[in-house]
């Protein structure tokens, strides 16, 4: 083969229309997909560790089904699902309703996680410190609640963006990606709340 | 069906290089989200933290060259494996083979860039930072406590040593950071290798026509998903526990040594085979090219490869037999260890195919990727040897372990990557490596890869276990031992020879040209080194060897499929 100059091979003949998958969607999949592998590792010690503390508090005796924000977590869900339809549409008003919705949803989320806590710390006296109960709880927990306020704060980030008039139709694919993770970290939530709530007590 | 473009003639002289002012230079490379750049870079310090490393496998072996040796003192020693280790895993393995995916994806699939520039900046940095703060620890590791210097708590960090009681200081913090970090950049690299492979294909790149190097790159970032990730959550949980007194590691609180090494082993045998598939990736491409032949059964290759990332989550605790965990336990992972080579010797019968009735060339990425064949399969026999429990409790934690995962670990990663850096070094530089000092690295390294390897084998057969500071005379382990130590030196001598080479070809060797190996893959249709934005014009391709079919237009491969 004698040495040619840059070549770079380019057909002439037409394909069908070449579409490739959303970059943004792909890689909130496999960002989903890592930070469900470190649930399940925290997940997978809370069960294991389920009924091995060696002095109490238990989780039957200091724990309560957490019904308010379970139910606002789970509905801020829907929330964002219109807030993205919304925008899809070209109904900015209604996205931004939709966005501040979440928000405030998912706000009163982690007021009730709080107020939880400052009853476990403070009246009944389990930290993380007392037993294994009290560190798979709160650390599995917490890590769920850290990723909360990182959702609410790419929502208000969303939302600030929204009302500045930045946001068009264009952008709806973006909002989409903002909420599959906001998607996760419910689902995230259904999981603990089984776990936690319901199986461990 | 496709033409040249004489256009891309003018458009390339902007490749010309001025002198310019250091700051200017460093500067651009700092800030650059070039992937090739951040390639360079990811390869580079993992060149540095090689030589490191290397350095502390030498004094190791001197330490164990003669009986009742007091060359280093005990902690030292504990410190040397330890980093030795780490260092080899996080800080070199990881880091060189993302650096050629980095570096190599893109172009082989006609992208321009990767599909998140700025977070595989980021990736980069993590990832450095987190090496550096780990030999940061010989300065900060004292801490408050004046205790320790580096981590000696081994590569794999058993609970409870690993516990503030029984390891005070910060010398386990630094290593916890470490690899949190680094778990952070590998993370972020393959959340963009996966992206860029399934959204920024060129014109034509069907999944069934990427290049084999990238299906694997692929494979091994999705496998980095759900083995990575476990590590890093039992790393935050060992943080809590040195930091804020939790107990998930605490066996005086009720907590479970053995589940630290669940968690470990989740991530640490799927490491084997993040490492390893990207150096297949690296044969699968070499190996067709020497032979002048397309590789032998693409499908069953591919399919071989997503089968090992299944299997190989399903493997870890091939590494906990002498733990007791009951005899159903013991059965599942043997019978998944055992099946893992079923798809490993697709592979290696697949490669001997492409070989079989081709036009051999042995040039030097040639010839160590035929070292590679011989190694690799000789490491995967002793692996099933060591995957049958009964066998497994004689000699677990013995050196034949460590001759064992050595032979994978050098034998064929090792041995794969210096065929890779030889293939593609004339495509990132424009000049070809030496080929007579390469063919001196190639005898020098494997003579005393063989050395070192074969014979660390026999002391584990006697009884030797790993990590021994020093042993006494007179249990036949003298004599192995010594042949063990020269061969390091071999060794040694052949990686100095192919650094110098890397810095005497860049600027003496011969100019390369833009397909110096008569190749097929897209990443040698653009001028060496590649301009920053890659193609000129996007490419189109017809079949998976684009470039044959435009070197040999009366008879291309789009014909056939």
């Amino acid at each position: 083969m004698t040495q040619m100059t840059s070549t770079i091979p380019i057909s002439e003949q037409t394909e069908a229309p070449w579409v490739l998958p959303n970059r943004g969607i792909i890689g909130m999949v496999c960002l989903i997909v890592a930070e469900s592998a470190i649930f399940i590792i925290f997940v997978v010690a809370y069960i294991y560790y389920m009924g091995k503390s060696l002095s109490g508090p238990l989780p039957g005796q200091v724990l309560e089904l957490p019904i308010l924000g379970t139910i606002c977590l789970l509905s801020s869900s829907f929330t964002v699902h219109d807030a993205v339809s919304a925008l899809r549409k070209g109904n900015i008003r209604r996205c931004t309703l939709a966005l501040a919705a979440t928000i405030l949803l998912g706000a009163i989320f982690l007021m009730t996680t709080a107020q939880e806590w400052y009853h476990l710390i403070h009246d009944v006296g389990l930290t993380i410190r007392t037993n294994l109960f009290g560190t798979t709880f709160y650390s599995l927990v917490g890590l769920h609640a850290t990723h909360v306020v990182i959702g609410l704060m790419m929502l208000m980030i969303a939302l600030g963006l929204t009302l500045g008039g930045r946001v068009t139709e264009a952008h709806s694919e973006r909002l989409e990606v903002l909420s599959l993770y906001w998607h996760f970290v419910d689902g995230v939530w259904v999981v603990v709340f089984l776990v936690v709530y319901v199986l461990g007590r | 069906m496709a033409n040249a473009t004489p256009v891309l003639e003018a458009i390339d002289q902007t490749l010309e290089q001025h002198r310019r002012p250091p700051m200017e230079v460093v500067y651009e490379w700092v800030s650059t989200v070039d992937h090739k750049k951040i390639g360079l870079m990811y390869i580079a310090y993992a060149l540095i933290f090689l030589v490191i490393a290397g350095l502390e496998a030498i004094l190791i072996r001197i330490q164990l060259a003669v009986p009742n040796n007091h060359f280093v003192s005990p902690q030292v020693f504990n410190r040397l494996f330890t980093m030795h280790g780490t260092t080899m895993v996080f800080f070199v393995g990881m880091p060189i083979l993302f650096g050629f995916g980095n570096y190599l994806v893109p172009l082989m699939i006609g992208a321009r860039d990767m599909a998140f520039p700025r977070l595989n900046a980021f990736s980069f940095w993590i990832s450095a930072f987190g090496g550096l703060l780990l030999y940061f620890s010989y300065l900060g590791g004292d801490g408050l406590y004046g205790a320790g210097s580096a981590p000696d708590v081994g590569w794999f960090a058993y609970a409870p040593l690993t516990a503030k009681v029984f390891s005070p200081g910060h010398s386990t913090d630094y290593w916890t950071l470490a690899i949190l970090l680094s778990g952070i950049g590998t993370t972020g690299t393959a959340v963009n290798i996966v992206t860029t492979a399934i959204c920024m294909r060129c014109k034509g790149m069907k999944m069934s026509r990427m290049p084999l190097f990238v299906w694997l790159m692929l494979v091994t970032s999705c496998m980095v998903f759900v083995a990575v990730s476990p590590l890093t959550a039992a790393q935050i949980m060992l943080t809590l526990d040195r930091y804020i007194g939790s107990h998930f590691f605490d066996t005086q609180a009720g907590g479970s040594a053995v589940l630290w090494m669940h968690f470990f082993w989740i991530f640490g045998h799927p490491e084997v085979y993040i490492l390893v598939l990207p150096a297949f990736g690296f044969v699968n491409e070499i190996i067709p090219v020497f032979s002048r032949k397309a590789i032998f059964g693409y499908p069953a290759m591919v399919a071989a490869s997503v089968g090992i990332g299944f299997i190989s989550l399903s493997v870890w605790a091939h590494h906990m037999f002498t733990v007791g965990m009951g005899p159903a336990g013991n059965t599942l992972f043997v019978f998944s260890t055992m099946v893992i080579s079923v798809p490993t010797g697709i592979k290696i019968f697949n490669w001997l195919a492409t070989l079989w009735g081709g036009k051999i060339l042995f040039t030097v990425p040639m010839m160590f990727c035929i070292a590679f064949l011989f190694q690799f399969l000789i490491a995967g026999l002793t692996g099933i040897m060591l995957s049958a429990a009964p066998f497994n409790w004689q000699l677990s934690a013995s050196y034949f372990v460590i001759a064992h995962f050595h032979y994978v670990l050098v034998g064929a990663i090792v041995t794969a990557l210096f065929g890779a850096f030889y293939y593609w070094y004339p495509k990132v530089t424009g000049r070809m490596m030496s080929d007579t000092l390469g063919k001196w690295h190639f005898w020098l390294f494997i003579i005393g890869f063989h050395l070192t390897f074969d014979f660390m084998h026999i002391p584990g057969l006697m009884g030797m276990p790993r990590r021994v500071y020093t042993y006494e005379a007179g249990r036949g382990w003298e004599s192995w031992n010594l042949i063990v130590g020269i061969g390091a030196l071999f060794q040694a001598a052949g990686v100095l020879i192919f650094v110098y080479n890397l810095v005497r070809s860049y600027y003496r060797g011969e100019i390369a040209g833009h397909d110096p190996w008569d190749a097929w893959t897209l990443e040698w249709a653009t001028p060496s080194p590649p301009p920053s934005y890659n193609f000129a014009v996007e490419p189109t391709v017809g079949s998976r060897r684009p470039l044959w079919d435009l070197k040999h237009p009366e008879d291309p491969d789009s014909s056939y499929e």
